[in-house]
C-alpha cells in the first residue's frame, strides 16, 4: 500500500519501523499498515546500507577485493572471504592445497558458531528487551563468541575483517599451539550451548516463538531462502551435504532439519547446527596435515592473477545460508579485474518473506519475526 | 505535638519522601551494578566507590541536555504528564506503616504511616489506578505514533490488571476485618504473617500474595509485564519524545513505583514491620520492614534481568484468562476460611 493509498476513514495506522530503529538489525526500514496492534500489510524498505560493493569490485583487482568482502556480511566476515576467493580459483584455475582446504572449512565452521551465537544474543535482545533477561543471554553469548574471535586474531592479527584468504589458499598459517587452544575453547563452549538452552526453555520464551512466522515450505521455496531457515521450513538442503566443497567431502556432515518453520524452529536449528559445528571443527583437526597453505606463487603485486574472460558462479553454505557469488572475468587492469561481480546474499532473500509472513501479526512480533531470520543489513544491501 | 496529624505529616513524610527519592536514585545504581553481576560484566564503577555515586552523575547529566518539546505535540500536556507519576507513586506510599510501637500493656501498635488513614487501602489502590492517566497523557500528547501505542498498551495493561490486584488486596482486609493498613499488620502481629502463618489459611495467603506482587510489576511496568516500554519494538515507549529532567523523572518515578510495590506486598501479606522473632520496637520494626521490602525488591530486578516479555495479547490473555479466576477463587476461599474459623 502506498502512502496515496491510505484511506484514513479505513482506522489504519501506518508505522514506520526503521531506518533508526533499535531492533531492525541495522538501518533497514518496514513500513507497517495496522489495525489497531494487528499488522494488515508490511512493505520492507531495504537499501539504506547500500555501498555498490558489486561495482566497486569491477574497479579492484583480484587481490584487493578480498578485504571489500568482509565488510559484506559483517558477522561472518570469514566465510565471505572464502565465498570470493573459492570463486577466483573456479575462474582462475588454481589448486588449493589440502591443508589451506581443511584450514578454510575450519575456519568456516569456527565463523559458523560465532555467528549462530551472535544471532542467538540478538534474538533473545528482541524477545527479551535490551533491559531485561535477552540482555543477560546476550552477554553471555558474546563471552563465548569472544573467544572464537580471539583464535581468528591469535591466526591472522585481526579480530574481525581478516583478510586471510587469497587466490590459491591461505595467507596465515596456523601459530603454534594453536589446535590445541581450538579443542578448549569449542571443549568451552559445548557446555554453554546447554546453559543456552536451558535458558529459552522458559514459557515466555516459547509462547513468544512458538507459531510465530510461518514460513511453510513453499513459500521457503518460491522467495529462495537457503540456509537454517530453509532447514527450519522443513527442506533437507545443505551445500555442505549437497555440494561438498574444500573439506566438507572428507567429513560427515549432519544436517538438522525442522518441519514446524516457526521462529522456534529457526532457533532449534541454528542452536543444533552449533553442535554439529563443534562436532566438526574436532573432526577437521585431525585432518590438518603439515603442508604448503597456498598453492599459488607468494602475492607480490596486486595485478599478480589474471583472467581474460570466462564467468563462474560458486555457491557455498554460510551461517545464513547459500551465500552465491557469480563471477566474469577480464574486466580493468588487463584482465586483473573482474568484469562483473555479482553477489547472492542469503538475507536478502530471507527478508523477502517478510510481506507475505507479517501479516496477521502482532507489532510485538515483527522483531522475533525479523530477528529469527537473521539478517545482516550488510549483505542485504552490499 | 506530635499528636497534631498535619505535624505528623510534615515529621513523617519529610524523611519518607527523601528515603524514597533517595532509595529510587540508588536503585538505579544498584540495579545496574546488579545487572552487571548476573550479565558477567562491571557495571557503573567509576562515579564514587563502587559507583554509588552515578545516579548523581546522571541526574546532572539529564538536567543539562536540551528540552525539546516536539513540534506537533501538545505543549501544557505533555510538559504537564511527568509532574504525576511520582507524586501518585508516593501519595500511595503515605499510608503504609513503616514501624511499630509496643505500649506499657503489650498492645501492638502499627505506626510510621504519614496518614493514617482508614480506608488506607483503597487509597493506594486509587492511586494505583490513577497512574494510569499520566502515562496515556504523555503518551497521547507526544503525538508520535510509538507513544501511542505504548499509551494504548498502558491503558489496557493497567485496567485489566486493576481487577486482580484488587481482589488479592481484598484477601487481607476479609482476614483482619478492616480496610487499614494498621490494622492488617497489627492482625499479622497477632496471627502470623498472612502469606506465611501456621494454619490452613496460609495457602491461600501466599497464593494471594504470589498473584498480587505479580499484578504489582504488571502495575509498575516491570518484566515480564513491561509491554507499554517494550523496547524491541516500540524503543522507549511513552519516553520516546522526553528527554533530559522530563525523562527522568518518568524514570525515578518507575523505581519509586518497584520500593512502594515491594513495601505494599511486604505490609499486605508479610507483616510489614511485625518481627519474625525478636523484640518488636520501633527501630526493630523498621528494620523488618525495609528488610522484607528489600527482598522484594530484589526478586523484582532477578526477574527483570532473567525472564523475557509476554506479547500484548498474551499480557490479556494471561490476565482475563488465569489471573482473575484465579483471584476470584481466593477471595472465596479466604471467605470461606474466615467463615469456617481458620483465619
Amino acid at each position: 500500500m502506498d502512502i496515496e493509498d491510505y484511506d484514513p476513514d479505513a482506522d489504519l495506522m501506518a508505522l514506520n519501523m526503521g531506518p533508526q530503529h533499535p531492533s531492525t538489525h541495522g538501518v533497514f526500514r518496514i513500513k507497517l499498515i495496522l489495525d489497531g496492534e494487528r499488522i494488515v500489510k508490511a512493505v520492507p524498505y531495504p537499501g539504506y546500507l547500500h555501498r555498490g560493493v558489486e561495482k566497486l569490485c569491477e574497479k579492484l583487482t583480484y587481490v584487493q577485493i578480498t578485504p571489500i568482502f568482509d565488510k559484506h556480511d559483517y558477522v561472518a566476515p570469514m566465510t565471505n572471504e572464502q565465498a570470493i576467493n573459492m570463486a577466483f580459483e573456479k575462474l582462475l584455475g588454481l589448486e588449493v592445497p589440502q591443508r589451506a582446504k581443511v584450514l578454510r572449512t575450519i575456519l568456516a565452521e569456527l565463523q559458523r558458531i560465532a555467528s549462530h551465537l551472535l544471532w542467538l544474543g540478538t534474538f533473545t535482545l528482541d524477545i527479551g528487551g535490551t533491559i531485561g533477561g535477552g540482555a543477560s543471554l546476550m552477554m553471555y553469548t558474546f563471552r563465548e563468541r569472544e573467544l572464537i574471535l580471539d583464535l581468528f586474531e591469535a591466526l591472522t592479527g585481526c579480530r574481525f575483517h581478516y583478510n586471510t584468504h587469497c587466490p590459491g589458499g591461505n595467507r596465515h598459517d596456523v601459530p603454534e599451539g594453536w589446535e590445541t587452544v581450538v579443542r578448549h575453547v569449542m571443549d568451552t563452549i559445548e557446555p554453554r550451548i546447554d546453559e543456552y538452552e536451558a535458558i529459552c526453555d522458559s514459557e515466555i520464551f516459547l509462547m513468544r516463538t512458538e507459531g510465530v512466522g510461518l514460513i511453510s515450505p513453499d513459500l521457503a521455496l518460491e522467495t529462495g531462502q537457503s540456509g537454517p531457515v530453509l532447514r527450519a521450513s522443513g527442506i533437507d538442503h545443505d551445500l555442505r551435504r549437497d555440494a561438498p566443497y574444500h573439506a566438507y567431502d572428507q567429513v560427515q556432515v549432519r544436517v538438522h532439519v525442522e518441519t514446524a518453520g516457526d521462529c522456534l524452529a529457526r532457533y532449534k536449528v541454528r542452536v543444533a547446527e552449533m553442535r554439529e559445528s563443534i562436532r566438526l571443527v574436532r573432526e577437521l583437526l585431525g585432518l590438518l596435515e603439515p603442508g604448503p597453505i597456498v598453492g599459488s606463487k607468494p602475492i607480490k603485486s596486486l595485478v599478480q592473477f589474471k583472467a581474460s574472460g570466462g564467468q563462474v558462479y560458486v555457491g557455498i553454505e554460510t551461517p545464513r545460508g547459500e551465500l552465491g557469488t557469480y563471477l566474469v572475468g577480464g574486466g580493468d587492469q588487463r584482465g586483473a579485474a573482474p568484469y562483473r561481480c555479482k553477489i547472492r546474499p542469503p538475507s536478502l532473500h530471507a527478508m523477502s518473506v517478510l510481506p507475505y509472513v507479517l501479516p496477521g501479526h502482532q507489532v510485538s512480533d515483527v522483531v522475533t519475526i525479523l530477528g529469527s531470520l537473521d539478517p545482516i543489513m550488510g549483505e542485504v544491501d552490499r | 505535638m506530635l499528636d497534631n496529624p498535619i505535624v505528623w505529616a510534615f515529621a513523617i513524610g519529610g524523611p519518607l519522601i527523601t528515603f524514597l527519592m533517595g532509595g529510587g536514585a540508588v536503585a538505579t545504581w544498584w540495579e545496574r551494578r546488579f545487572a552487571g553481576k548476573m550479565q558477567t560484566r562491571f557495571g557503573p564503577n567509576r562515579v564514587g566507590p563502587q559507583g554509588i555515586l552515578q545516579p548523581v552523575a546522571d541526574a546532572f547529566k539529564m538536567m543539562q541536555k536540551e528540552d525539546i518539546v516536539p513540534r506537533a505535540a501538545d505543549r501544557t500536556l505533555f510538559n504537564l504528564a511527568p509532574i504525576f507519576p511520582p507524586f501518585l507513586v508516593i501519595a500511595s506510599a503515605a499510608v503504609i506503616p513503616f514501624a511499630a510501637t509496643v505500649d506499657a500493656t503489650g498492645k501492638y501498635d502499627p505506626t510510621g504511616a504519614v496518614a493514617e488513614l482508614d480506608i488506607g487501602i483503597l487509597w493506594v489502590l486509587s492511586m494505583a489506578g490513577l497512574m494510569v492517566f499520566p502515562i496515556w497523557v504523555a503518551g497521547w500528547s507526544a503525538n508520535n505514533k510509538y507513544t501511542l501505542l505504548s499509551g494504548m498498551r498502558m491503558v489496557a495493561q493497567g485496567i485489566s490488571y486493576e481487577i486482580p490486584m484488587v481482589l488479592c488486596a481484598l484477601i487481607p482486609v476479609i482476614y483482619a476485618g478492616s480496610l487499614s493498613l494498621s490494622d492488617i499488620v497489627a492482625y499479622q502481629h497477632e496471627h502470623g504473617w498472612i502469606a506465611l502463618s501456621l494454619s490452613p489459611s496460609m495457602f491461600v495467603g501466599a497464593a494471594a500474595m504470589l498473584l498480587f506482587f505479580l499484578t504489582s510489576l504488571a502495575e509498575a511496568n516491570r518484566i515480564p509485564f513491561d509491554i507499554p516500554e517494550a523496547e524491541s519494538e516500540l524503543i522507549a515507549g511513552v519516553m520516546v519524545e522526553y528527554t533530559g529532567i522530563k525523562f527522568g523523572i518518568f524514570m525515578l518515578a518507575e523505581y519509586l513505583h518497584t520500593i512502594v510495590a515491594a513495601a505494599l506486598t511486604s505490609a499486605l501479606f508479610l507483616g510489614g514491620p511485625s518481627p519474625l522473632f525478636g523484640p518488636a520496637g520501633p527501630i526493630a520494626g523498621l528494620i523488618w520492614m525495609l528488610g522484607k521490602t528489600l527482598v522484594l525488591f530484589v526478586l523484582i530486578y532477578w526477574l527483570r534481568w532473567s525472564l523475557y516479555r509476554f506479547r500484548s495479547d498474551q499480557l490479556m490473555d494471561l490476565c482475563w484468562k488465569v489471573l482473575v479466576p484465579m483471584s476470584l477463587l481466593l477471595v472465596m476461599l479466604a471467605a470461606l476460611m474466615v467463615a469456617g474459623g481458620f483465619a
